[in-house]
């Protein structure tokens, strides 16, 4: 489980996150939405330590960040997997050597563990005889699975996504979507997803956390979200026509 | 202000570079591919470029320098003392400056930028360290070896164009390579070669590194990198020529 406490974060004077509380369960998938400049993607860059906090808590499982010193630091880094929104995938390195990277830089296993180890997390993620390809090489859809295979090379205890869906057609994201929850279920991971893919939302929106202008605005899960009387809320996740109709739908089914 | 904040900021970073690595294997790994990228990819032009110096040094000797006052021998000693004093130093070092300065900032710019440098973070790897301790390594270690082949280059290239021009014979340029040699002028370029490797490699690596932006912004870090490089590297010349000389 992953807390907040209180945090806010600003940069050159100007605030982007204004106190900011929240719990992340374990085993869920975990969805901050908001608008984009919403302050989404400062906040996960801020959980996982890569913005330094002015104020607040951050909690892993009880563990607070900032009374950490820089090896324990270190060692609960080794813990996080994290999907960046393009992949991040070293282009220098290929498939293969991108999803062994963690385990060559950080355990002692043997060249054949590391192997097997490789060989179940592109199984998991159903990458097939793509190993010699670079990042170049393969479509988004691919990158973004090799992303989460490097993502959970180390047995992660959180997983944290950036716009996983950004720039992949429906079908893409609908698969990937349904990767992330399947893994966060089966290895019981803490997983936070930073999106507005409303279909994300609706699908795999276990606890949603709703960001608008830095500030917190809503917390729920995807079926509260239909009955909010949230304006910010609405006016975000209805903002097309299509989730307007759909809305409109899903409460005649709950009306009769 | 500026400055002083670059100075600092460039200062914590080679503290976080010169940290105990991770896992040492992976390092030496990293080495052996910089080694190769960095320093044995640049061995072409580096003696392409000396050839055709070590031939304009001869005949600009040979029109400037030679009167029935001075001997012929003058354009063999004078190609060497230029090549080993300044040119495969100094000159070679300016253009390493453009050729692997410009290939660092832009590196680790793009991998700034495209936050592969935060997904190393994330894991808990020193990125600094792993990225750009063995590029300094690699280029300090192989600009000694780019600046015994350069002027080994530049001889050569004396040694055709004088006799081809007619401007002195293979013999007499010979005795001059051979006349008046001061072994003390070769160690004196190679500390410079260990301080300007030092500077080609750590100051594009210090502008890729914190880029904050897109493509354009990749491109201005790679332009100030080559111009920056290239300014400390004449400043460094200035200073070690008068403390090595004095």
């Amino acid at each position: 489980m992953i807390e907040i406490k209180n945090l806010s974060k600003s940069f050159e004077g100007r605030m982007v996150l204004k106190d900011i509380s929240s719990t992340f369960d374990k085993g869920k998938t975990n969805l901050i939405i908001g608008q984009s400049g919403s302050g989404k993607t400062v906040l996960l860059k801020s959980i996982v330590g890569l913005f330094d906090i002015e104020e607040g808590e951050i909690l892993f499982d009880g563990r607070n960040t900032r009374t950490m010193n820089f090896s324990e630091q270190k060692l609960l880094r080794q813990e996080i997997g994290m999907v960046f929104q393009n992949g991040a995938l070293f282009d220098s390195h290929n498939v293969e050597e991108n999803v062994r990277f963690p385990m060559d830089m950080f355990t002692t296993m043997t060249a054949g563990e590391k192997k097997a180890r490789l060989n179940f997390c592109l199984d998991r993620v159903n990458i097939k005889q793509s190993n010699h390809l670079y990042p170049s090489e393969i479509s988004g859809g691919m990158r973004k699975r090799v992303a989460i295979a490097r993502a959970i090379a180390l047995n992660p205890k959180y997983l944290f996504c950036d716009e996983p869906n950004s720039g992949l057609d429906p079908v893409t994201s609908i698969l990937i979507d349904a990767l992330i929850k399947e893994i966060t279920a089966e290895f019981d991971i803490t997983t936070i997803i930073n999106t507005h893919d409303m279909n994300s939302v609706m699908e795999i929106g276990d606890n949603i956390l709703f960001i608008s202008e830095g500030q917190k605005c809503w917390q729920g899960n995807s079926s509260q979200i239909f009955n909010t009387r949230n304006k910010k809320l609405n006016a975000f996740v209805f903002a097309s026509p299509f989730s307007k109709k759909f809305r409109e739908i899903k409460q005649m089914e709950d009306d009769e | 202000m500026g400055i002083f904040y670059h100075i600092g900021q460039y200062f914590l970073l080679m503290v976080r570079v010169f940290k105990k690595p991770e896992k040492n294997s992976i390092y030496i790994r990293q080495l052996i591919l910089e080694i190769e990228k960095l320093g044995i990819n640049s061995i072409g032009i580096v003696a392409v470029i000396s050839v055709f110096m070590g031939g304009i040094i001869t005949l600009q000797l040979t029109y400037n320098m030679v009167n029935p006052l001075m001997p012929t021998y003058i354009i063999g000693l004078g190609n060497r003392d230029t090549l080993i004093l300044e040119f495969s130093s100094t000159v070679l070092s300016l253009m390493l400056a453009g050729k692997v300065g410009s290939n660092i900032a832009s590196e680790l710019g793009s991998m700034r930028i495209t936050e592969q440098i935060d997904s190393m973070e994330i894991m808990g790897v020193n990125s600094a360290s792993y990225l750009i301790l063995p590029k300094i390594i690699a280029v300090v270690f192989i600009s000694p070896f780019l600046f015994i082949i350069s002027v080994f280059c530049g001889l050569v290239g004396g040694l055709i164009t004088g006799p081809l021009s007619g401007a002195v014979t293979i013999a007499t340029y010979l005795t001059g390579m051979t006349t008046m040699f001061v072994p003390f002028y070769v160690s004196f370029s190679i500390i410079k070669t260990f301080v300007f490797g030092f500077l080609i490699a750590s100051v594009p690596a210090y502008m890729g590194y914190y880029v904050q932006g897109g493509a354009l912004e990749v491109g201005r870090a790679s332009t100030k990198a080559v111009v920056n490089t290239s300014i400390l590297i004449l400043f460094f010349d200035l200073v070690l020529t008068q403390l090595l000389f004095k």
